[in-house]
C-alpha cells in the first residue's frame, strides 16, 4: 500500500495557559479518501487542523503529510501539501479580486506568467466558479465565496484537503452544489463538520474526537447510528433522520 | 466607492495611464496664475469635455463636488479677514487679495476635484491598486490599501448591524453624551478587525505567505494609450505655460 | 479637513508632498519587522477600522452629527508606526477612490492627518502614561489628551501650511485662533469619544492596546475604571485648562516667527494691521493687560471656562427637563 496521505501519531499538545487540547491522538487517513472529524464544541478540532500545517506544532508525537514530518525545515513544502480552507471565507479570501485571491497560493510558490494563470483557471474550474475571476469576493454570495475559498486552495495542488465546517451557514442549494463539488474533487480529503447528514453523505469514514482524545473511528454510518456513543460525546442527528437509510440510498 | 460601471474609453484606460495624467492635470491647475480667466474656463471645458465622453451624469458630478464645502466656507473668509488694499462690493468692504485668494482656492479645488472624480469613478479598485503596482508604488503601500478595501465592507457591515441592534431597541441619539453606546461599538468593531486580521494572517500563512506579497502587475499601457491618457494633462499643461508667459 | 488641490502653491505641494514621503517611509520602515512577519494584513484591517470608524456618524447636538478622525486611536491602540501607516494608506485611498482631498495636496493631507496627528498623539500618550500613577484613569485621560492634543496640531500644520503657501495675505494669527478654536472643540469630542472607544477595548481585550505596555496594569486591574460623567467631565476640563496654559501662548508666538519667514521670503508684502486689530480677544490677548503671556493664557482660559459653563449648562437643561418628562410619564 501507497504512504497515508496523513498521519498523525502520538500527538498531544497543551496551550501556553496549560489548557490541555490534544492527548495522544492517533489518525491515518489514506491516499483518496475521504474522512469526517467530528465532535462537540472545544474538543480540540481546530487545534488539531492548526497542526496539519505546522501553524501550530506538537508538544509530543508526529505529524507527517505523505512520508514528510512537519518540521520547521519542512514547513513551506507541508503548506503546499496541506490545502486548509478555513471556516470563514471572509478570512481566506483576502485579495481584492477573486483571481489574485486564487493566484496568491501558486505564486507564493513560484509559479508565474501563463502557468499561474492557467492554475487559477483550473482550479476556479474544479469548483464552477470560473467565472467569477474578475470580481471582488464581498460581491460574491455566501456559498459562492466557500467555493472560491476550495478554489484557493486547490490552486496549489495540495495532497490532501482539509476543510473547517465547510457547511456552516450555507442555505440548503449552496450546500447542495457544494457537496457536489466535494464529491467531484479526486482528492483525499479531511472534514471537520456538525453537519452528520453532509459527513454521511461525504465520508464513508469517521473519526470522533472529544476533550482531546480519538474517542472512536469506524465507518460513518456505524458511528452515527451507535446511539450511545452519539450521545455520550453531544452528537445528534436531525429529527427522524436514519443514517441505514440514507446510506443505502 | 466612487466606482460607476462602463465600458467608455475612459473606463478602458490603463489604471496607471489615468492616475499619471491626474497628477499632471492638477499640478499644471496649481501653477495656473490667478488672472488667467481663459485659462481656468478652457480647463473645465475640458474637464467637462472628458465626463460626457465618461458618461458620468451632472448629477452625480455635482453630488460629489459637495466635499469641498468645508474649503470653500475657508476660502470664502478670506475677502473678508484679508489685509491689504480693500475694496467696496455690494456696500461689503472687502480684500482684494482675498478675494483673489477665495477665487484661485475656488476655481482651483474644483477643477482638482472634478479630476479627481472622473478617475475614481471610472476605475475600480483593484484595477488602480495594480496600476500603482505598476508605477512602482511601494507594495507594501498597495498591499495594505488591498487589505483596506477588502475589508471595509465587512467592518462597516458588522457595525451597521450593531447599530440596527441598537435602534431595535429605542436607541437614537440626538446628543453628544448619547455616545456611549456608539463608542462602546466602535472599541468592539476594533477588537473584531484585530482578531480577523490575525485569522487571514492564518489563512495567508497557510498558503505559502512567508512575508512577501506576490505582484500581480496587470499588462502594461501601450504607448498609445499613454498619448491618449495624457492628451488632457499635456493641454492643461500648454494653458499653464502659456498663461504664465502671457501673463508673466 | 482634506486639503483639495490648489489651495497651497506649487512649492509648498512639493515641500509637503517629499516631506510626507519621508515620514511616511520611516514609518514603514519602522513597522517593516511587523509588517513583514504577521501584520501586514493586520495593518490592512486597521486601516479598515479607521475608515469605518470615519463613516460612523457620532450625535453632536439636536440630531447633528459629527465623526472621528481617528489619528490619535489608531497609534494608542496598535502603535505609532503601524498606525501612521494605516492612517496614511487611509488618507492615499480617500484621494484616489472616493475623490477626498486634493492629489497634488496628498503631501499635505498625510502630513496633517497622519503623521502630526499620530506623532503628537503618541508623544502626548505616552508622556502622560509614564509620568501620571499607572492606573486605567490614566490611560483614559491620556487618551482623551493626547486625541485632543492631535486634533489641534492637526489644525495647526494646516495653518503652518497656510502660512508658508497659501493665497489671500490674510493675518495669520486671526486664521490660528480661528481654527485652533474650532479644532480645540472638535478636539474635545474627539478627546472623549477615543478615551470611550479605549475603554471599551480595555474592559474585554486589554492586552491588545499596544500604548498599554505596563503587564502589571493588564493583570493585576482586569477591568478598567469607567469613571461617571462628570467625573469625566471634570478632568477633561482640567486637562484642556492645563494644555491651554502651556500651549496657548506659544501658539501665539508662533504665527509672528512663521510671519517674518513668510515676509522674507517674499510671499507677504505688507504686514499691515488686520481689520480686527481692535477687537477685544484679537491675537488671542485680553485686551487691558500688559503681560502678553498672561494675557493669552487668560484669554484661553476663559474660552475653554465659557465653553464648559455652556455645555455644562445645556447638559443640566437637558438632564432636568428628561427627567421632568419622565416623571410626567
Amino acid at each position: 500500500m501507497s504512504e497515508p496521505s496523513l498521519e498523525i501519531i502520538d500527538l498531544s499538545f497543551a496551550y501556553p495557559d496549560g489548557r490541555q487540547a490534544l492527548r495522544n491522538v492517533d489518525l491515518h487517513v489514506h491516499h483518496g479518501e475521504r474522512v469526517a472529524l467530528l465532535g462537540p464544541n472545544g474538543a480540540g478540532k481546530t487545534t488539531l487542523l492548526l497542526h496539519l500545517n505546522g501553524i501550530l506544532r506538537p508538544a509530543s508525537g508526529e505529524v507527517r503529510v505523505a512520508g514528510l514530518v512537519v518540521s520547521d525545515d519542512s514547513v513551506l513544502e507541508i503548506r503546499r501539501r496541506v490545502g486548509l480552507v478555513f471556516q470563514d471565507p471572509d478570512d481566506q479570501l483576502f485579495m481584492p479580486t477573486v483571481g489574485q485571491d486564487v493566484a496568491f497560493g501558486p505564486a507564493n510558490f513560484g509559479l508565474d506568467g501563463e502557468e499561474l494563470e492557467a492554475r487559477v483557471a483550473e482550479a476556479l474550474g474544479a469548483v464552477s466558479m470560473l467565472g467569477a475571476r474578475e470580481r471582488a469576493p464581498h460581491h460574491l454570495s455566501y456559498g459562492e465565496r466557500r467555493r472560491v475559498a476550495i478554489a484557493t486552495v486547490l490552486a496549489v495542488r495540495p495532497e490532501i484537503l482539509v476543510l473547517d465546517e465547510p457547511t456552516s451557514n450555507l442555505d440548503p442549494a449552496s450546500r447542495r452544489e457544494l457537496i457536489d463539488v466535494l464529491r467531484r474533487l479526486p482528492i483525499t480529503q479531511l472534514v471537520v463538520t456538525h453537519d452528520l447528514p453532509f459527513a454521511l453523505e461525504l465520508c464513508p469514514r469517521a473519526v470522533v474526537l472529544d476533550e482531546g482524545l480519538v474517542v472512536a473511528g469506524d465507518t460513518t454510518v456505524e458511528i452515527l447510528t451507535d446511539e450511545l456513543l452519539m450521545k455520550a460525546h453531544r452528537l445528534e442527528l436531525p429529527y427522524r433522520f436514519d443514517p441505514r437509510e440514507q446510506a443505502s440510498s | 466607492m466612487l466606482y460607476r460601471h462602463g465600458t467608455t474609453p475612459v473606463h478602458q484606460l490603463p489604471a496607471q495611464v489615468k492616475v499619471v495624467a491626474l497628477l499632471v492635470f492638477v499640478l499644471a491647475v496649481v501653477v495656473l496664475p490667478p488672472e488667467a480667466f481663459w485659462a481656468y474656463f478652457l480647463a473645465g471645458c475640458l474637464l467637462v469635455g472628458v465626463m460626457i465622453l465618461a458618461e458620468l451624469p451632472a448629477g452625480f458630478v455635482a453630488r460629489r463636488l459637495l466635499v469641498e464645502v468645508p474649503i470653500l466656507i475657508f476660502a470664502l473668509m478670506l475677502p473678508f479677514f484679508g489685509r491689504g488694499e480693500t475694496t467696496e462690493v455690494l456696500g461689503l468692504t472687502l480684500s482684494v487679495e482675498g478675494l483673489w485668494g477665495a477665487w484661485t482656492i475656488m476655481a482651483k479645488a474644483t477643477l482638482g476635484l472634478g479630476a479627481s472624480i472622473i478617475v475614481s469613478a471610472t476605475t475600480t479598485v483593484p484595477d488602480l491598486l495594480r496600476g500603482l503596482d505598476r508605477i512602482r508604488v511601494p507594495r507594501v503601500i498597495t498591499a495594505i490599501a488591498g487589505f483596506m478595501v477588502r475589508y471595509l465592507d465587512i467592518v462597516a457591515g458588522e457595525f451597521s448591524r450593531r447599530r440596527l441592534a441598537m435602534v431595535a431597541r429605542g436607541y437614537e441619539p440626538r446628543w453628544f453624551w448619547q455616545s456611549g453606546p456608539l463608542a462602546q461599538s466602535a472599541g468592539s468593531l476594533f477588537i473584531r478587525s484585530f482578531e480577523r486580521g490575525e485569522r487571514v494572517h492564518q489563512a495567508m500563512v497557510a498558503r505559502g505567505f512567508a512575508g512577501r506579497m506576490p505582484v500581480f502587475g496587470d499588462r502594461p499601457a501601450t504607448t498609445r494609450e499613454w498619448w491618449i491618457g495624457l492628451a488632457v494633462p499635456l493641454v492643461a499643461v500648454l494653458l499653464a505655460l502659456l498663461s504664465v508667459t502671457v501673463l508673466g | 479637513m482634506h486639503i483639495p488641490d490648489g489651495f497651497l502653491n506649487g512649492a509648498t505641494s512639493a515641500g509637503t508632498a517629499v516631506m510626507a514621503a519621508g515620514g511616511l517611509g520611516y514609518s514603514i520602515k519602522r513597522a517593516g519587522a511587523y509588517l513583514q512577519e504577521s501584520r501586514i494584513a493586520l495593518t490592512g484591517l486597521v486601516a479598515a477600522f479607521i475608515f469605518a470608524l470615519q463613516m460612523i456618524n457620532f450625535p453632536v447636538a439636536a440630531g447633528t452629527s459629527g465623526h472621528l478622525l481617528g489619528g490619535a486611536l489608531a497609534v494608542i491602540l496598535v502603535g505609532p508606526w503601524l498606525g501612521i501607516t494605516a492612517m496614511s494608506v487611509v488618507v492615499i485611498i480617500q484621494a484616489l477612490v472616493i475623490a477626498d482631498g486634493g492629489v497634488s495636496a496628498l503631501g499635505a493631507n498625510l502630513l496633517n492627518m497622519a503623521l502630526v496627528a499620530g506623532l503628537v498623539g503618541w508623544v502626548v500618550f505616552r508622556v502622560m502614561e509614564k509620568t501620571l500613577p499607572k492606573s486605567w484613569t490614566t490611560v483614559l485621560v491620556s487618551t482623551f489628551t493626547a486625541a485632543l492634543a492631535s486634533v489641534v496640531a492637526s489644525s495647526l500644520a494646516f495653518v503652518i501650511e497656510y502660512a508658508v503657501g497659501g493665497r489671500g495675505n490674510v493675518d495669520i494669527a486671526t486664521v490660528l485662533a480661528a481654527m485652533a478654536g474650532v479644532h480645540f472643540l472638535i478636539g474635545v469630542g474627539e478627546g472623549l469619544i477615543s478615551a470611550a472607544t479605549v475603554g471599551a477595548v480595555a474592559a474585554t481585550r486589554p492586552e491588545l492596546i499596544a500604548g498599554v505596555e505596563d503587564l502589571d496594569l493588564l493583570h493585576k486591574e482586569k477591568k478598567p475604571v469607567r469613571a461617571g460623567a462628570w467625573g469625566f467631565a471634570a478632568a477633561g476640563l482640567v486637562v484642556a485648562a492645563l494644555l491651554v496654559l502651556v500651549v496657548a501662548p506659544l501658539a501665539s508666538s508662533e504665527p509672528d516667527g512663521l510671519e517674518r519667514v513668510a515676509i522674507d521670503q517674499g510671499f507677504i508684502d505688507s504686514a499691515e494691521d488686520h481689520p480686527l486689530a481692535d477687537s477685544p480677544l484679537a491675537d488671542y490677548e485680553v485686551s487691558g493687560i500688559e503681560d502678553e503671556a498672561t494675557g493669552t493664557r487668560l484669554s484661553g482660559l476663559m474660552g475653554v471656562l465659557i465653553t464648559f459653563g455652556v455645555g455644562a449648562a445645556i447638559v443640566g437643561a437637558f438632564v432636568v427637563i428628561r427627567r421632568k418628562s419622565a416623571t410626567r410619564v
